[in-house]
């Protein structure tokens, strides 16, 4: 089953004078989509104001639910059990496969990102580099990918996280980011939250700034925004995770 | 064929990108200078040249869907998909695609490695370009080709930044147009 949040404060200091409505700080009961497997009924949501700096984004806007949302919800594939048994995994290739859908995804962050003093956007292997460059030419900032270990050819720093059974590792090349530097990191989904909280502290290591962690979905149940420290996380679309 | 010999000779995009473009010598074995993108990314007027210029040499073209090779061709693919309206479809490493896939094989240096894509991503019919940092020997795009093909999807391109020697001189793969922006830098002239 399938849900929708709404965005959440942006905990940025506002670079220019345009008066921003404040954000509700908490999640607010959201809409729940059928699922690709059963039907659910949909129930009367409410949502939080969202800031906005697009006109375009604000005509899109109902009763403070951006519209496009419920569109890019329903454009993921829920697969089960995959890759183990009980697991419901989020597809994100369908909404790839969906070019309106796909182009509000993009859009959405670079309407929250755009004109905030971000230059560098930090995508996690390897779905979060179908998201990340995007997002970082539209709001003209560098894109620095966050690999699996040995895929980066230069000098590397790396960072451990746990996995279910064991660690991994993810690495970033020396030199890509400077210190005093604002990033935002992105990836697809965030489930228990390690891989995002190891790319967190990786780029604290070198002195940089973490704006905000962006996912498309988020499986609450996980509590992977515990993990995350002090870095605020936005997020579209939330899903159970089993 | 190579975009200075289609159109854009002496344009000062090309140049910007082949030199933002790291050379890493000895990676991942000794004598191998491996052509690294990351400095690419990390220079935004001269990522956004690359783009451009893919989506200039496209957009008009009725291309429906743009194909990315894992992991670096995700890293060009969907902003050039987003730019023309076509859909982007991952072509993966195996047991990454968690839906039904078709699955077509390479040939690496020692032994063989496996593209996958899933079934439902192409329809027949669909007018297709396929996209990675690199073109070496060829293998991983006839693979995608393979693919492609397999569902009655036409491919009308292959794309890459960059092309190593093996390829200058030829324009097709497999029977399909290659389209390489620059030619790698750091490398002694041979013949």
């Amino acid at each position: 089953m399938q849900s929708i949040v709404s965005s959440h404060h942006l905990c940025l200091a506002p670079p220019s004078p345009v008066l921003r409505q404040r954000l509700l700080c908490h999640r607010i009961p959201s809409i729940r989509l059928p699922s690709h497997r059963s039907t659910t009924s949909l129930g009367l949501f409410t949502c939080a104001a969202v800031s906005r700096e697009s006109e375009m984004a604000a005509a899109a806007k109902e009763d403070g639910q951006d519209l496009r949302i419920p569109k890019i919800a329903s454009s993921i594939r829920v697969i089960p059990d995959f890759p183990k048994p009980g697991i419901m995994f989020q597809d994100i290739t369908t909404l790839l496969l969906d070019t309106e859908a796909f182009k509000d995804t993009i859009d959405i962050f670079v309407e929250r990102y755009k004109g905030k003093g971000i230059s560098v956007v930090a995508g996690v292997e390897a779905r979060g580099f179908i998201f990340g460059p995007p997002i970082a030419l539209a709001i003209g900032a560098k894109f620095v990918p966050m690999r699996k270990p040995k895929k980066l050819p230069g000098k590397v720093i790396s960072e451990e996280y746990s996995l279910e059974y064991g660690t991994d590792k993810i690495e970033m090349h020396v030199g890509a980011v400077e210190p005093g530097e604002r990033a935002i990191i992105i990836d697809d989904l965030i489930a228990t939250g390690g891989t995002l909280a190891a790319a967190i502290r990786l780029l604290e290591r070198v002195g940089v700034k973490i704006v905000e962690c962006a996912c498309v979905i988020e499986l609450p149940e996980l509590k992977g925004r515990e993990k995350l420290g002090e870095a605020p996380l936005f997020i579209l679309v939330t899903s159970d995770a089993a | 064929m190579f975009a200075a010999e289609n159109g854009l000779k002496g344009d000062p995009r090309l140049e910007a990108i082949s030199a933002a473009i790291r050379v890493v010598p000895n990676f991942p074995k000794k004598g191998i200078m491996f052509q690294d993108i990351t400095t690419l990314l990390l220079d935004h007027k001269a990522f956004k040249h690359t783009i451009d210029i893919f989506v200039d040499r496209y957009k008009d073209m009725q291309i429906s869907v743009v194909a990315g090779v894992e992991a670096r061709g995700f890293m060009f693919g969907p902003s050039i998909a987003l730019a023309i309206g076509a859909k982007f479809v991952p072509l993966r490493k195996p047991g990454k695609l968690p839906g039904k896939v078709i699955s077509e094989s390479y040939e690496l240096e020692y032994g063989h490695d496996r593209l996958e894509m899933h079934v439902d991503a192409v329809k027949p019919l669909e007018r297709v370009i396929i996209i990675d940092d690199l073109v070496a020997t060829g293998g991983t795009l006839s693979a995608a080709i393979s693919l492609m093909e397999s569902q009655g999807a036409e491919v009308v391109e292959c794309a890459c930044v960059i092309g190593l020697p093996e390829v200058k001189g030829q324009h097709k793969l497999k029977g399909k147009p290659l389209y390489v922006l620059v030619e790698p830098s750091g490398l002694d002239e041979f013949c």
